[in-house]
């Protein structure tokens, strides 16, 4: 469904990805686990476009998508909850999510509805401006705000970073609901145990390379990934 | 009442009418910066083209024999805003949009090229000389003794301030109701993160410096038949001072621009009447020194917070 081949991305001189290649398949639960700095986030926005990979091709759907605009790719069914959330702070709960659903006028209702029963919590702060609220309050609604897309794909960056064990348990069902419901997740996890577990499949990306492609059951089990990524 | 009041009170009419038009003006460079950070220093000059073309179409209206003045002024404002708009748009699709990714600073240098261009380009095109009007709306409302003490406030001052309202309470529909409305207060904080929603960065910037064209045309309508005169310098100063209405009030926000107009407006026009009308400038400019110094963030702004 979304392929990388041999894909590059610099800032500048320095070299953020060396050449990766990966897979994710329609249903699968895929996750990224890494070092601080190892190019997780550079890739999940590779593949947003935004840093633009300076050389390689992603495929999406069977399209190259490599130089297609950002917002283009975004309209194609691809969503994603970024690093640090980046919710609409000064704005309400429902603008937000509207923002997330801004291109796609069809079923609008609907899928508000949808975003709102998988989050009851936002149907409670609807009208609250967003900064206002907690930080896990905020992961949700970051998610939310990327389902208003209704997307295949959903992009998944560190979504339990800083939150409260109970919230980011909170999150993981929500993925594994939305897995159940036929979206397929590319999740990049700082929590690597509970992200492998979840997972399908798994890739360690050490200094922007894959060294490592298995199942999540593997991973969890592999000696080196144990030592590296799992504390011991 | 006392002649002191009378005269007080005429003082902020004028006050609030000439703050109204920097009000209109200012927006143009508040949402502008908002959305994509910088200054467009261009903006003065569509605000006089604005006014260039009101005068235009209003003697070309003449010309063809309409007497109907609010029908006049309701076509000269049209089209003004209409083309306008157009140079709004085209000035950031030449001047801005390949610097997108540049430096602040280069962009502003371009702004401030496109800004020497466009004056020097009406220099050309117009004459460099004053292009005077006759006054369309006389006549006003008098309260208090003809002869003795009294406030005048003329139509034509009523028409811009009523103007200036329904601009204003329009563009705050626009802002908070319509979907791209909401689409830009959502870029103003975070253009990258609009644009991962799927929302074409492009289309929303090209909105804001639309709307900043039209209120600027608007602006340009109102003032040129207030002052009745026009030539190609009349941006430069008026720009000048809606940019201090919008630092004042807070740049980046709508309400700021428009109380920092009003608030201008008034200081300029207590200095001409109690002071002397000299040092109008003098004293706009202070305050924005002050302001600067004391609420770097103006009335309204907010403080620049490091995203972490």
């Amino acid at each position: 469904m979304l392929t990388l081949e041999k894909v590059h991305t610099h800032y500048g001189p320095i070299e953020a990805l060396k050449g990766v290649s990966l897979n994710v398949e329609k249903g699968e639960i895929v996750t990224l686990i890494g070092a601080n700095g190892a190019g997780k986030s550079t890739l999940l926005m590779t593949v947003c476009g935004d840093p633009r990979a300076s050389s390689g091709t992603i495929t999406w759907k069977g399209e190259d998508i490599t130089q297609k605009e950002t917002a283009k790719i975004m309209r194609s069914g691809l969503a994603v909850v970024p690093e640090g959330r980046r919710v609409f702070s000064a704005v309400t709960v429902e603008e937000n999510l509207s923002m997330g659903g801004f291109f796609n006028k069809t079923n609008y209702d609907e899928r508000m509805e949808h975003v709102l029963e998988l989050f009851p919590r936002l149907k409670e702060r609807y009208a609250q401006r967003a900064g206002t609220m907690s930080g896990g309050e905020q992961q949700m609604l970051a998610i939310g705000r990327a389902l208003m897309s209704n997307p295949e794909l959903l992009i998944l960056d560190e979504p339990s970073l800083g939150l409260a064990p109970i919230i980011i348990n909170q999150i993981f069902d929500i993925i594994h609901t939305l897995r159940e419901e036929g979206t397929t997740i590319f999740l990049v996890e700082q929590n690597a145990n509970q992200a492998l577990r979840l997972a399908d499949r798994g890739y360690v990306l050490e200094h922007g390379k894959i060294v490592l492609e298995d199942s999540g059951d593997n991973l969890l089990v592999n000696e080196d990934v144990r030592k590296a990524y799992l504390g011991g | 009442m006392s002649d002191s009041i009378y005269y007080f009170i005429q003082q902020i009419a004028n006050g609030l009418t000439i703050g109204s038009t920097y009000a209109l003006i200012a927006i143009g460079y508040t949402m502008v910066y908002g959305i994509i950070g910088m200054i467009n220093f261009a903006h003065g000059e569509v605000y006089m083209i604005g006014t260039y073309i009101s005068f235009i179409v209003l003697a070309g209206l003449t010309m063809l024999g309409f007497d109907n003045v609010f029908i006049m002024v309701g076509l000269a404002m049209l089209v003004g805003i209409m083309i306008a708009s157009a140079y709004g748009f085209t000035i950031e699709k030449v001047a801005y949009k390949p610097l997108r990714s540049s430096k602040r600073l280069i962009a502003l240098i371009s702004a401030i090229g496109m800004s020497i261009f466009l004056q020097n380009y009406i220099r050309l095109a117009q004459g460099s000389r004053d292009i005077a009007m006759p006054s369309m709306i006389q006549g006003g409302f008098l309260l208090g003794d003809p002869d003795g003490s009294h406030i005048l406030i003329s139509y034509m001052q009523v028409i811009i301030i009523v103007t200036t309202v329904i601009c204003m309470a329009g563009l705050t529909l626009f802002i908070s109701r319509s979907r791209m409305g909401r689409a830009c207060r959502a870029s103003a904080q975070d253009i990258g993160m609009t644009n991962l929603l799927g929302i074409n960065s492009n289309n929303v910037i090209a909105t804001t410096f639309i709307i900043g064209a039209s209120l600027a045309a608007v602006a340009g309508t109102l003032l040129g038949m207030y002052y009745g005169v026009v030539n190609p310098y009349v941006g430069f100063i008026a720009g000048l001072k809606a940019f201090t209405a919008a630092v004042l009030g807070g740049i980046g926000s709508i309400p700021g621009a428009m109380l920092g107009g009003l608030l201008l407006g008034v200081s300029e026009s207590l200095t001409a009447g109690y002071f002397t009308a000299e040092y109008k400038d003098v004293v706009a400019f202070s305050l924005l020194i002050l302001i600067l110094l004391f609420m770097p963030q103006g009335i309204l702004g907010k403080p620049e917070v490091e995203k972490i």
